[in-house]
């Protein structure tokens, strides 16, 4: 018999986390038949068959056993040249890369190595769900700074000098980002340089959508000049090769950084899957072709989608990056959890509230065009029909 | 705006002929007229030729046999294969023709009723075309895939239905 009420047992940081604003969704996505998807962040696209039979291939030869805690030197020297190649960093392979279980885990690690008891992180938002719980878990305090539809969803230094304080120690980057499709180009990625230059703070870049740029070229964080040294560089496969179920990512920094991360990974997880770094090593000596085929895809739907939101009414800033459009709901009415579900009932249409993804999100929605261009068009049907009837309620 | 993609265009087309003009104006980024008139365009200059189905013979129920043969030929002076390549494919059992490089010449599909219906046309028109060496049939038993769809394949989508 347990002496005390179970939550006692519990870990209050971890119980007052909020839930993921995406559960609640979740399940009721999940309780009704017959729904078109557009609430989902991964690709629909399959992981290239050469890198499925590369994996096959490594298995058959027996590698069924932990790499090095860093990652197989092959793949860190393999994400070197690719960095170099095509964003102008360089990164000493053997000790300044690290290979994790996802970007996921090496956003924990970067939040867990770094922050003090009550130190400040900027996240801007609306944001990936994860940053703020792990920046939390990891005794730090997360900071919300708000990015508006006038900028395009970019951040601006305005907006965070109104929330750095004495005590912020690192700035969170995602871009393009998720759930906006905003990118950020290199003047105004330089004058975020100088902001974290002047408040001398890390700089946190989850460049997982890098690949997926479709207007102009993705500028990584650390080529910027002086920004190499501030900053955490995070990257995977997941978005860029369809790889979301291997579990392989990685992260870039100064060698002392990287060091530290390593040891919290050396001891939680040990290595990355073999398996996983074997595909990822195929991917990307041989996946250009099929990576460019998959982008020039996702280029096509998201202009047929931005197209079809402006034309039925949900005005749609114009994503640069990513496979999400995020149109704003306000002809409706609706708060962006009510569109959700009415939506869903209604249409059978399942795209994610904005408000999942923190509260600036408000009066928007998150459509991933990461699905056939058949349910694309169905779905975009089915909520132009929906939009016309919420007009026309709310008028009588 | 920038001109056309025709590449891209074709693609799209190539993937499903029935999508809209306007959906693949959006898809472009391109005005309608603009896609129009380099469909029309396209068809005039019969770079595109037809907008056919795909279909599963074997789900229809259909036995219509095919088969591929190799063919020998004697080049001629100054019109090389074209002309037997010619005498072969006016025949309507004759599905497509291909010129090869490597052991045989002629690649010929045809398709009929039965095998034998098959085997004596080839025997009776081929094989007798003067210039015609020598020919061999093989019959299409099963198949797996065509003009890049698998036909044996369900579009499943196992992703959760929502993640962040
Ligand atoms: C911005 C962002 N970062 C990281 C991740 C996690 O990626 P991984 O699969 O590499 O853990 C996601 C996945 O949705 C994401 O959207």
């Amino acid at each position: 018999m347990m002496k005390k009420p179970m939550e006692e047992y519990l870990n209050p940081t971890i119980v007052n986390l909020p839930p993921s604003g995406i559960r609640r969704f979740f399940d009721l996505v999940a309780n009704t038949k017959g729904v078109i998807s557009l609430g989902v962040g991964e690709p629909d696209f399959i992981t290239p068959w050469h890198i499925r039979e590369a994996c096959f291939y490594a298995l058959e030869r027996g590698y069924t056993m932990y790499t090095s805690n860093f990652g197989t030197p092959e793949l860190r020297k393999e994400i070197a040249k690719y960095a170099a190649k095509r964003y102008h960093v360089e990164y000493e392979p053997l000790s300044e890369i690290l290979i994790t279980v996802g970007a996921s885990e090496a956003v924990d690690l970067a939040m867990r190595a770094m922050l003090r008891p009550g130190e400040e992180v900027l996240v801007p938002e609306p944001s990936y769900v994860s940053y703020a719980p792990t920046v939390t878990m990891a005794g730090g305090v997360p900071v919300g700074v708000p990015t508006y539809v006038k900028d395009d969803f970019q951040l601006t230094v305005e907006a965070l000098e109104q929330k750095v304080t004495g005590n912020t120690k690192m700035l969170v980057l995602c871009y393009p980002n998720n759930p906006t499709g905003a990118i950020m180009t290199r003047p105004e990625l330089e004058a975020i340089a100088q902001f974290a230059e002047k408040h001398d703070l890390l700089v946190l870049a989850d460049e997982i959508y890098a690949e997926l740029t479709y207007e102009g070229s993705h500028v990584s964080f650390p080529s910027i000049a002086g920004m190499k040294d501030r900053t955490i560089l995070i990257n995977g496969f997941s978005k860029s090769h369809a790889m979301t179920g291997w579990r392989v990512g990685y992260v870039c920094g100064n060698k002392e950084f990287v060091a530290q991360m390593t040891k919290i990974h050396q001891y939680t997880m040990l290595c990355a899957p073999i398996m996983g770094q074997m595909a990822a090593l195929e991917a990307l000596r041989n996946g250009e072709a099929e990576k460019e085929r998959m982008v020039d895809q996702y280029d096509q739907r998201r202009r047929f989608v931005v197209g079809r939101f402006n034309e039925m009414g949900l005005t749609c800033f114009n994503p640069r990056g990513a496979f999400y459009a995020f149109p704003s709901i306000s002809v409706t009415g609706l708060s962006s959890d009510a569109f959700c579900e009415k939506l869903l009932a209604e249409e059978k249409v399942a795209v994610v509230p904005g408000t999942a993804f923190g509260q600036s999100g408000e009066g928007f929605i998150r459509v991933s065009y990461a699905s056939s261009l058949a349910n694309l068009t169905a779905a975009m049907d089915k909520m132009e029909a929906f939009v016309k009837r919420c007009q026309k309620r709310q008028a009588s | 705006m920038g001109a056309i993609d025709k590449k891209k265009l074709l693609d799209i087309l190539q993937d499903d002929c029935r999508i809209s003009h306007e959906q693949i104006a959006l898809m472009l980024g391109q005005d309608v007229e603009t896609v129009k008139s380099a469909i029309k365009e396209m068809e005039d200059e019969r770079i595109i030729l037809k907008y056919p189905a795909l279909i599963n013979p074997e789900k229809l129920g259909d036995d219509t046999v095919t088969a591929m043969i190799d063919v020998k030929v004697v080049p001629q002076r100054d019109v090389g294969f074209d002309q037997v390549a010619e005498r072969i494919y006016r025949y309507p059992e004759v599905r497509s023709v291909f010129l090869m490089s490597g052991g045989y010449d002629l690649s010929v599909v045809i398709e009929g009723r039965t095998m034998k219906e098959v085997a004596l046309f080839v025997a009776q028109k081929l094989a007798v075309l003067e210039h015609v060496q020598s020919t061999a049939t093989h019959f299409v038993l099963k198949r797996y895939k065509k003009d890049g769809v698998i036909y044996d394949e369900k579009e499943e989508d196992y992703r959760l239905q929502v993640s962040p």
